[in-house]
């Protein structure tokens, strides 16, 4: 940053980019040119109705789909066609969609499996780390990953995506299915998980309190980004409100 | 509490015992139910076994003592039964792991090769087996001592079995979880053994207590390539002094209890495995 010659811009820098992204599963087109980008230390969030191609957008970033057409850019490197396990170490961790834990290891060990990457000693420093975040898991540490409860589960999700210590955190629908106390819960834990440095993507059904959290937010249709805004503004947005914050 | 009872007749709250104390009459009660029906099951047993033994004991045609001269030779098969069974299953479940692994393989040739073993094996008798290798192999100079013959043909045939049930331990792990492993930075090899063995092994360790017990008998069958465990010695002390009853009655008991705590400790095993099932 030091360098002269580099333009000096007031935003923070880019860490993901998505230039024109065409995503197909077989011959369906999910996703028709998205564009869109995720600055450091930023909280952005996709929403969109069932289908629009949020969950593709996230498995399209982190490698578990890849791109036929157009660019994903991971901190100015080219990252459309690099693997999965790939990503991980470059610092994109992903929650998947429907928690996906592993039922029948122990909370400890999907935590420790979300360390994969790294060595036993880092691993062990970062259950504790999730531990104090998640106290909730720390009491469920020999459990069954299977026996929490759907809220417990997703925190556990968290958690695993976390122990990569990702500089990007995707988030795919985290409040799915969770009662309303636990929506608030898993809102203030991506805050606080973002205010310690992560920067996020979230997608999201529950579009009032997602932009609520983000700076930022993109509105999908069928595959498109139909529009871009600041969260402030898309909440207020007449359209936005019509179609997915449920008022006529 | 008062203004409640104070409308209703007959509910006086100092006449109620506390609710502690219904809880632990109930409990009491299940318990006193438990042992009582724990003891009418013992003396169903009691009973049963005792009566055979005196209806077998009044024909006056059985001789005990000749078990009682016979006996430390007798015992002396038990540890070769055991030392098989045990070394069976073991081979036999690195054989079903291999198998397993290429009944859900999807390259063509590594599944035919998977799905001709467990056709084969369990199409075919398991004495048919054991007689084919260690009788017919010779043929081709192929000439493996009985031990080995014995506990080959045992964990060969169990192993086909077992693969299926390793199959179905490997695909009762739901399929997201190959996503969200593929999430976490591992690949296919690594998912394999990190994610998919460790949890398919705990769903099939039940049905491998199963087969253990199973192979504890089955273990008998080496006696026909002349192994001198517990079958091969009673049977053969018995029919050459005609005593067939009491030596194949002996080596029932023998097998029965084997396989008795074998269950018990199978029990256990599997009470621990839950543990981590169960919400304190």
């Amino acid at each position: 940053m030091a360098i002269a010659t580099e333009p000096r811009t007031s935003a923070p820098e880019l860490v993901l980019e998505l230039q024109n992204v065409h995503t197909y599963y077989g011959r369906i087109r999910a996703l028709q040119g998205v564009s869109l980008e995720v600055r450091k230390g930023e909280i952005v969030t996709l929403i969109g109705a069932n289908g629009a191609g949020k969950t593709t957008i996230l498995k399209t970033i982190s490698g578990l789909l890849h791109a036929r057409e157009g660019q994903v850019r991971f901190q100015g490197a080219d990252i459309t066609q690099r693997a999965a396990h790939d990503l991980v170490k470059l610092g994109i961790g992903h929650a998947p969609e429907g928690r996906r834990i592993f039922s029948r290891l122990t909370v400890y060990e999907n935590l420790q499996m979300g360390a994969f990457t790294r060595t036993r000693a880092e691993a062990q420093e970062d259950v504790e780390r999730m531990y104090s975040l998640f106290p909730r898991l720390r009491e469920r540490s020999r459990q069954q990953g299977g026996s929490l409860s759907g809220g417990e589960q997703q925190m556990l999700a968290v958690a695993r995506a976390l122990m990569s210590r990702p500089s990007v955190l995707l988030l795919d629908e985290p409040s799915l299915g969770l009662a309303p106390i636990l929506i608030q819960e898993v809102f203030s834990i991506i805050q606080e998980i973002n205010t310690r440095g992560t920067t996020v993507l979230l997608v999201e059904q529950n579009a009032l309190q997602a932009l609520n959290i983000a700076q930022r937010g993109y509105v999908l249709q069928t595959g498109r980004v139909i529009k871009a805004d600041t969260a402030d503004r898309l909440a207020a947005d007449p359209d936005v409100r019509r179609a997915y914050l449920g008022e006529i | 509490m008062t203004d409640f009872a104070a409308q209703q007749p007959g509910l006086d709250p100092l006449a109620m015992p506390p609710p502690g104390a219904i809880v632990e009459d109930i409990r009491q009660a299940r318990r006193r139910a438990g042992v009582r029906f724990a003891l009418a099951f013992a003396l169903t047993w009691i009973v049963l076994v005792g009566g055979m033994a005196l209806a077998i004991a009044s024909t006056g045609r059985v001789h005990p003592d000749f078990i009682a001269e016979h006996l430390p030779f007798f015992l002396g098969g038990i540890p070769l039964t055991i030392f098989v069974s045990v070394a069976s299953i073991i081979f036999a479940t690195g054989f079903a792991l291999i198998g397993a692994l290429g009944r859900i393989s999807r390259n063509p040739v590594i599944y035919g090769i998977a799905s001709l073993y467990v056709s084969l094996v369990r199409g075919t008798p398991l004495v048919v087996q054991i007689f084919f290798i260690y009788s017919a192999l010779p043929q081709f100079g192929i000439v493996l001592p009985a031990i080995v013959a014995g506990v080959f043909a045992l964990s060969f045939n169990y192993g086909a079995y077992m693969t299926e049930i390793f199959r179905a331990g490997i695909q009762a792990v739901p399929r997201g979880q190959l996503e969200a492993a593929s999430a976490l930075g591992m690949t296919e090899r690594h998912t394999m053994r990190r994610i998919v063995l460790p949890q398919a092994v705990r769903i099939v360790i039940p049905a491998i207590g199963n087969e253990f017990i199973a192979m504890i008998k089955d273990s008998a069958l080496v006696s026909f390539v002349a192994l001198q465990e517990l079958f091969w010695r009673t049977r053969t002390v018995g029919a050459a002094n005609f005593a067939s009853f009491e030596t194949l009655l002996f080596a029932a008991i023998v097998y029965w209890v084997l396989t008795i705590f074998f269950s018990l400790f199978q029990e256990r095993l599997e009470k621990r495995m839950a543990q981590s099932d169960r919400r304190p």
